[in-house]
């Protein structure tokens, strides 16, 4: 048994190729524990960075500046009365929020946090990632229809019907990344030298980064152009399958009272919560992967060498202390008030335990293996501010304009990017 | 116990299969209908499947195509029972019945 | 796949599968059938990696039950939206389908019992890391002509659904 377990640890690829169940649990359930902190991180950012954004604080009361008013969230949200509106249809009403949860939550199954860190390295990962966020969409439209009002079943097929538009284009903005990956040569241009249609392709996410890698650039900046406005449709299709704003009519509360789960109170509402800000982690980070270079740190190959590996290898522990050292600019700042002792204390703790961290990711042994993981969570983590930034930016699409821009717009380019890519990697 | 051979899936495939013609033949919702009509294809997806693995891709890239068409007919399909319900309102196909003397 | 588990995830999805489509064909109320039919459809997408064609599992979960199956909830929703399904649920003529169907079970059985001599025991495993590749090589190659027909039907499918459909034209 013991060495069922540690037979693993030397090996090369991910738990799943290796047939290891017992790391592939232990992956599944640190994936688990990490998204479910990071959509309660998430959901504190938004609302900071948010109010921030419109010139006021925020929370600031519940911890220190607002750190625990997610736990606090949690505990109303649990607490709260489970109604279940009348003609509603039982089944159904209980199973929408769980099929949106577990479609968000399977596709973290292939999602590469490094070259073996993911679950399993399935030879479609890419496409079983399409596949199973657009089993989403069912859940969508069961929510709408199982809550037998008006206002949830229209939010539900408008949003559904949005969903399933932006989705076609999503899904030809990756092909595209996708022939990219089969073109084997190296630099922005490059096109593998010997001869005609180059070699093969790899639906497999940690095949795209690897392809990445030995191409010595990310897709984004693949075929100028075009990369990049496969990675532009790709970040609008994705913004409006996750239904955020500034696609968000079908949910948005002045439109259509919060639209498909307005009947959904309490601890069901905070699964469909749950189910999005999921959804959204694992669309950025498909973004990531197909086109920002995954894991890769920026750089790798004209920058290389010991010593920028070494500077680049300090970058998560220097993360941490910045954080720390914004922590303890707040305690600093806090007003003087023995009212205030216990918040002040409470962000001190907190500073000390980012600087903690910091410390304990700037040793050697440490430094060296969390790279790979700390460069995908940085450029995911990136693509989470966009998303507020989104938020707080842009006015409401109303939903002919939505769908106008879906269909007319996203998903002719999508297919003049795929065909230029096509003719790009034939003809070069 | 007993390895799972080309056999098991076939019989699989024709209890779907027959799943699907018994709902086709003896239900009156035309949804209903047409579900069952995608049952008795997936049936035939299985079959072609379990069959190419003995003799060859031949058979899932057909399964592909199949499931190709299986889209289009549900959206005709379901299109054209849009337009009759539009002028029937009933999704009854006991009473689609309008060319019977 | 280790040996002892192949058997077992077999018989649960083989088992789901027949079961979801049981509820399909019974059910009154036709969300109901919609959603078993979605179990259906997973499970045979299950079936199919076991029976190594990942790239069919993949199409099947997002074309039937991420497209097909989210354009039947869509219809039927517009459809009966009102509509109580308190009336009788089967045909006038179930006895007759019955016994269509009982005869067609009857030929089945003889021709997988004829038939089952035929079929190697144990067929072998086919690679797994080129599935997607090697039917590309298929699709692109040999059955370019099919595949080409079949956009064609697509869009004479879209065209066909958007008319069929609307209100004037």
């Amino acid at each position: 048994m013991l060495d069922y377990i540690t037979s693993y640890l030397n090996s090369s690829t991910t738990p799943g190729q290796a047939g290891n169940y017992f790391w592939a649990t232990v992956y599944i359930l640190i994936i688990f524990a990490g998204v479910s902190i990071a959509v309660m991180a998430m959901n504190w950012i938004e609302r900071k960075a948010l109010a921030h954004f419109q010139i006021r604080l925020g929370p600031m009361r519940v911890g220190p500046h607002g750190l625990l008013q997610p736990i606090a969230d949690a505990i109303k949200l649990l607490t709260k009365e489970d109604i279940i509106p009348d003609g509603a249809d039982k089944l159904v009403f209980w199973i929408a929020p769980l099929i949106i949860l577990c479609a968000a939550f399977t596709t973290y199954i292939v999602i590469p946090f490094g070259p073996t860190h993911a679950v399993t390295d399935l030879n479609i990962g890419i496409l079983f990632m399409l596949g199973v966020s657009s089993l989403g969409v069912l859940g969508v439209v069961m929510a709408g229809w199982a809550s037998n009002s008006h206002y949830p079943l229209i939010g539900g097929l408008r949003s559904s019907a949005q969903m399933v538009s932006y989705e076609v284009a999503m899904g030809l903005a990756v092909v595209a990344a996708i022939l990219m990956s089969s073109l084997h040569g190296m630099g922005f241009y490059g096109v593998a030298s010997n001869g005609s249609a180059t070699g093969v392709g790899t639906l497999s996410m940690i095949g795209i980064v690897q392809a990445q890698n030995e191409q010595q650039t990310w897709f984004l900046f693949k075929f100028f152009p075009l990369g990049f406005l496969a990675f532009g449709i790709f970040a609008i299709a994705m913004v409006a399958e996750t239904n955020r704003a500034p696609f968000d009519l079908p949910e948005a509360e002045s439109e259509l009272t919060a639209g498909f789960h307005t009947e959904y109170s309490g601890l069901r509402w905070s699964l469909f919560m749950l189910g999005e800000y999921a959804a959204m982690i694992a669309v950025s980070s498909i973004a990531v992967t197909l086109w920002m270079g995954g894991w890769m740190r920026p750089f790798p190959h004209w920058l290389a060498g010991d010593t920028w590996d070494l500077v680049f290898s300090l970058f998560p522990g220097i993360t941490f202390l910045v954080l720390a050292a914004f922590a303890f600019l707040g305690v600093i700042r806090m007003p003087k008030h023995p009212l205030f002792k216990i918040q002040t204390i409470g962000l001190a703790g907190f500073g000390a335990v980012l600087g903690l961290i910091g410390l304990v990711l700037l040793l050697p042994p440490v430094r060296y293996r969390i790279l790979d993981i700390y460069w995908f969570s940085a450029k995911v983590a990136i693509f989470m501010y966009l998303y507020i930034w989104y938020r707080a930016t842009f006015p409401r699409y109303r939903f002919d304009q939505l769908m106008k821009l879906g269909w007319k717009v996203m998903l002719p380019l999508a297919l003049g990017v795929l065909i230029l890519t096509a003719i790009l990697g034939v003809v070069l | 116990m007993v390895p799972i051979t080309t056999f098991h899936y076939l019989v699989t495939a024709a209890a779907l299969f027959v799943l699907g013609i018994i709902g086709v033949l003896t239900r009156r919702n035309v949804v209903i209908i047409l579900m069952s009509i995608e049952l008795i294809l997936n049936a035939v997806n299985l079959n072609l499947v379990a069959f190419s693995r003995l003799y060859g891709l031949h058979g899932q890239v057909f399964a592909i195509f199949v499931i190709t068409d299986a889209a289009a007919e549900a959206a005709v399909g379901l299109g054209i029972l849009i337009a009759f319900f539009r002028n029937k309102e009933t999704v009854n196909v006991d009473e689609v019945d309008l060319l019977k003397w | 796949m280790t040996p002892v588990a192949t058997p077992v995830f077999f018989y649960f999805l083989s088992g789901l599968a027949v079961l979801s489509g049981i509820v399909v064909i019974t059910r009154r109320n036709p969300v109901h059938s919609a959603l078993a039919l979605i179990v259906t459809l997973l499970s045979l997408a299950g079936m199919y990696l076991m029976l190594y064609a990942p790239f069919v599992a993949g199409v099947q979960i997002i074309l039937y039950a991420g497209g097909i199956m989210v354009l039947f909830l869509f219809v039927i929703m517009l459809v009966s939206i009102e509509r109580v399904e308190r009336e009788y649920q089967f045909n006038k003529q179930w006895v007759v389908g019955i016994l269509a169907t009982f005869l067609l079970g009857i030929l089945l059985v003889l021709g997988y019992s004829e038939g089952k001599r035929v079929f190697p025991a144990t067929p072998a495993a086919l690679p797994e890391n080129t599935n997607t590749q090697q039917i590309a090589t298929f699709l692109y190659g040999n059955y370019l002509l099919p595949f080409e027909i079949a956009s064609l039907l697509l869009l004479v499918a879209i065209v066909g659904a958007v008319v069929m459909a609307k209100k004037r034209i």
